[in-house]
């Protein structure tokens, strides 16, 4: 063990002499010390690719009625259509190309989990830091009010909100920002608590810096590495939570089909066994899932100062 | 230990006043109240009459009041589906969600103990990295989706199982229970495997890192040494010091089987109160909705005062910080 630890100073020595890595540089050479992650890391970029481009590589528009028709429906997968249009993955009950349909889907899905997270990332991250940077009551407050809301599973504070506020899109994302703020509030106050105590802090303070100041360009740079690894996995978390919530009817309307909307429509026709309608969405749901956790673990290895070389 | 029971006790009672608050608020500002809580097919009388009951002529702090004052009297009001009072309704459906909630929790761990103390013992083994890797599926998979695969695979495609429904029910201390004929047993299998997969996992990983970590103690290598048998070490010594952390999550994921259980049931039409408010939600019974919200933070309110109790009187300290806090 110890000296492991002094090999690893040596080559830090070395690596600060030869001045060869920049920090940039050493996170990307230890991130790809693990294929998993690296794969998992190709595969959610083909992902979000698909997600941005989606109208552009979409073998159809499975919202053109021009195109969609009620005679194609629940083909299974690898049949053609009445004008000789390839269904890879088969049709779905209104003779939509299931494919396209997916395509369109994974847009919706992780543009809900993203522009959750990044909502809910910016408010929990300024309350945590408020309870870190300022202590005493604030903190004790915001702690408590954080501490009584994670008593409650994520999908029943979910569903509690939706259920008062009705279906939307803008509805799901308040209630996955309600359902998430928490956790980064209590995250980012545990690194800030360690990160308030440094010198930095001390030295930015008696430069008599506003608090402002001090909280956002001197504290919260140092909480990013946290806040990123939590970032990435409950965007993986809200992403399942919006499927979850969809298919239970009480998420998306049905002019917004993501993934977890997909999978419902086809539960009713699987008990005829027309499996593909809810089966191939559900691959696509846990692929995405899979690869973020993956590249969240990844990085919370990389990240973690305790961890690094 | 009185001062730190009567301080989380004030605080749940402030956690469910807020909540009341919160649905109030939603149901009677947000919305209409006149559309959501009186039935749509009543006459103008029966409006009125109902308005009156419910003082929704009155300012919204004395309405409230008035909520509240039936909430304790246990009236929120009748659903417009059933015509009976939203309570006794929810009351009902009680017994069905616990048992399907307290089956997967036996079956986390029935399965999850030997499959983590396996891969405790013997790490590098093929079947140990295949557990811990399905354990990793276990957290990942959406529960909804895994129901639909189980319902394909089990109900349609090899026909073994029932996909739907609690089969045959028999009372059982005054409650009417499935697990005890064998209709019931085959329609709680799928259901309660579904619930208790993320909890398998759960399982899994907690008893193989507390194998990992007790089995090079001294008291199993003393244990060793005295010349036990190999399954008396496993099962007596080493099952008795894996036991405390994996029982104390457990009764901490409790509530969050029950909260899951609003998937599954939704998915095996399994009728609990976790269907009961998805339906109702689709239904528009607003009443049933609100009074399910209500119940619900009731029972994780309690649920978590008692977990908040057990553990001070395990660990002190969690009191101590609480008081000073």
């Amino acid at each position: 063990m110890n000296t492991s630890a002094e090999q690893a100073t040596e080559v830090e020595l070395i690596d600060e002499v030869a001045g060869v890595e920049t920090p940039f540089q050493r996170f990307v050479s230890d991130y790809c010390d693990n294929k998993i992650a690296v794969g998992a890391i190709v595969v959610l970029g083909i992902i979000v690719f698909i997600a941005i481009f989606a109208p552009l590589i979409s073998p159809t528009d499975p919202f053109d009625l021009a195109v969609v028709s009620v005679l194609d429906s629940k083909l299974p997968p690898g049949s053609e259509s009445m004008d000789g249009v390839m269904f890879w993955l088969g049709t779905d009950g209104a003779g939509r190309d299931l494919l396209s349909a997916m395509f369109y889907g994974l847009r919706i899905s992780l543009g809900v989990g993203v522009v959750s997270g990044i909502i809910a990332m910016c408010i929990g991250a300024t309350i945590g830091l408020a309870a870190a940077y300022f202590g005493g009551r604030t903190d004790t407050l915001i702690m408590r009010l954080v501490d009584i809301q994670l008593s409650f599973p994520a999908i029943l504070v979910a569903l509690i909100f939706l259920a008062v506020l009705g279906k939307g899109v803008d509805k799901i994302i308040v209630a996955l920002v309600v359902v998430q703020w928490a956790y980064y509030a209590r995250t980012v106050r545990g690194s800030a608590l360690i990160e308030r105590n440094k010198e930095y802090i001390e030295a930015a303070t008696c430069l008599a810096l506003s608090h402002k100041r001090i909280v956002f360009r001197h504290l919260l740079p140092n909480c990013l590495p946290s806040l990123i690894v939590v970032g990435t996995i409950q965007t993986a978390h809200a992403i399942s939570l919006e499927a979850t919530l969809s298919f239970l009817g009480v998420g998306l309307p049905v002019s917004e089909p993501s993934l977890g909307l997909l999978i419902s429509n086809g539960f009713d026709y699987m008990l005829s066994g027309k499996y593909w309608i809810s089966f191939y969405p559900g691959v696509a749901l846990l692929i995405t899932i899979v690869t973020i956790n993956l590249v969240g673990d990844q990085l919370r290895d990389v990240l973690n100062p305790r961890l690094q070389k | 230990m009185t001062v730190f029971i009567i301080r989380r006790l004030m605080q749940s009672a402030v956690v469910v006043l807020l909540m009341s608050f919160l649905v109030f608020v939603g149901v009677n500002l947000v919305g209409d109240p006149v559309e959501m809580l009186i039935n749509p097919e009543s006459d103008q009388a029966e409006i009125d009459r109902v308005m009156k009951s419910m003082g929704l002529d009155k300012p919204w702090y004395v309405q409230y009041g008035l909520f509240l004052v039936n909430a304790f009297k246990g009236d929120l009001g009748n659903s417009f589906i059933y015509g009976e009072p939203a309570l006794q309704i929810i009351v009902q459906r009680i017994p069905a969600t616990f048992e399907l909630a307290l089956v997967a929790l036996l079956m986390a761990i029935i399965i999850g103990i030997p499959f983590g103390v396996y891969a405790g013992l013997k790490p590098k083994t093929t079947l140990s990295k295949t557990i811990m890797a399905g354990s990793i599926l276990g957290f990942s998979l959406p529960t909804f989706w895994v129901g639909l695969m189980f319902i394909m695979v089990f109900a349609v495609m090899l026909g073994w199982l029932p996909s739907t429904g609690r089969g045959d029910t028999v009372p059982f201390m005054g409650l009417d229970v499935s697990f005890l004929t064998m209709d019931g047993l085959t329609h709680l299998l799928l259901p309660a495997l579904n619930l208790a997969l993320f909890k398998i996992s759960l399982v899994t990983r907690l008893a193989r890192a507390g194998t990992r970590e007790v089995v090079h103690q001294d008291y199993i290598k003393f244990a060793r040494a005295k010349g036990l048998s190999q399954n008396r070490v496993i099962f007596v010594h080493l099952m008795k010091n894996i036991l405390i952390p994996v029982v104390t999550v457990l009764g901490l994921e409790f509530g969050g089987l029950i909260a899951f259980s609003v998937v599954t049931e939704t998915v095996f039409a399994w009728p609990g109160m976790g269907k009961l408010i998805i339906d109702s939600i689709q239904n528009l019974d607003r009443p049933v909705v609100v009074a399910y919200l209500m119940i619900i933070v009731v029972i994780f309110v309690i649920i978590n005062l008692v977990v908040d109790v057990l553990y001070s009187i395990l660990d002190p300290r969690v009191r101590l910080q609480d008081v000073k806090g």
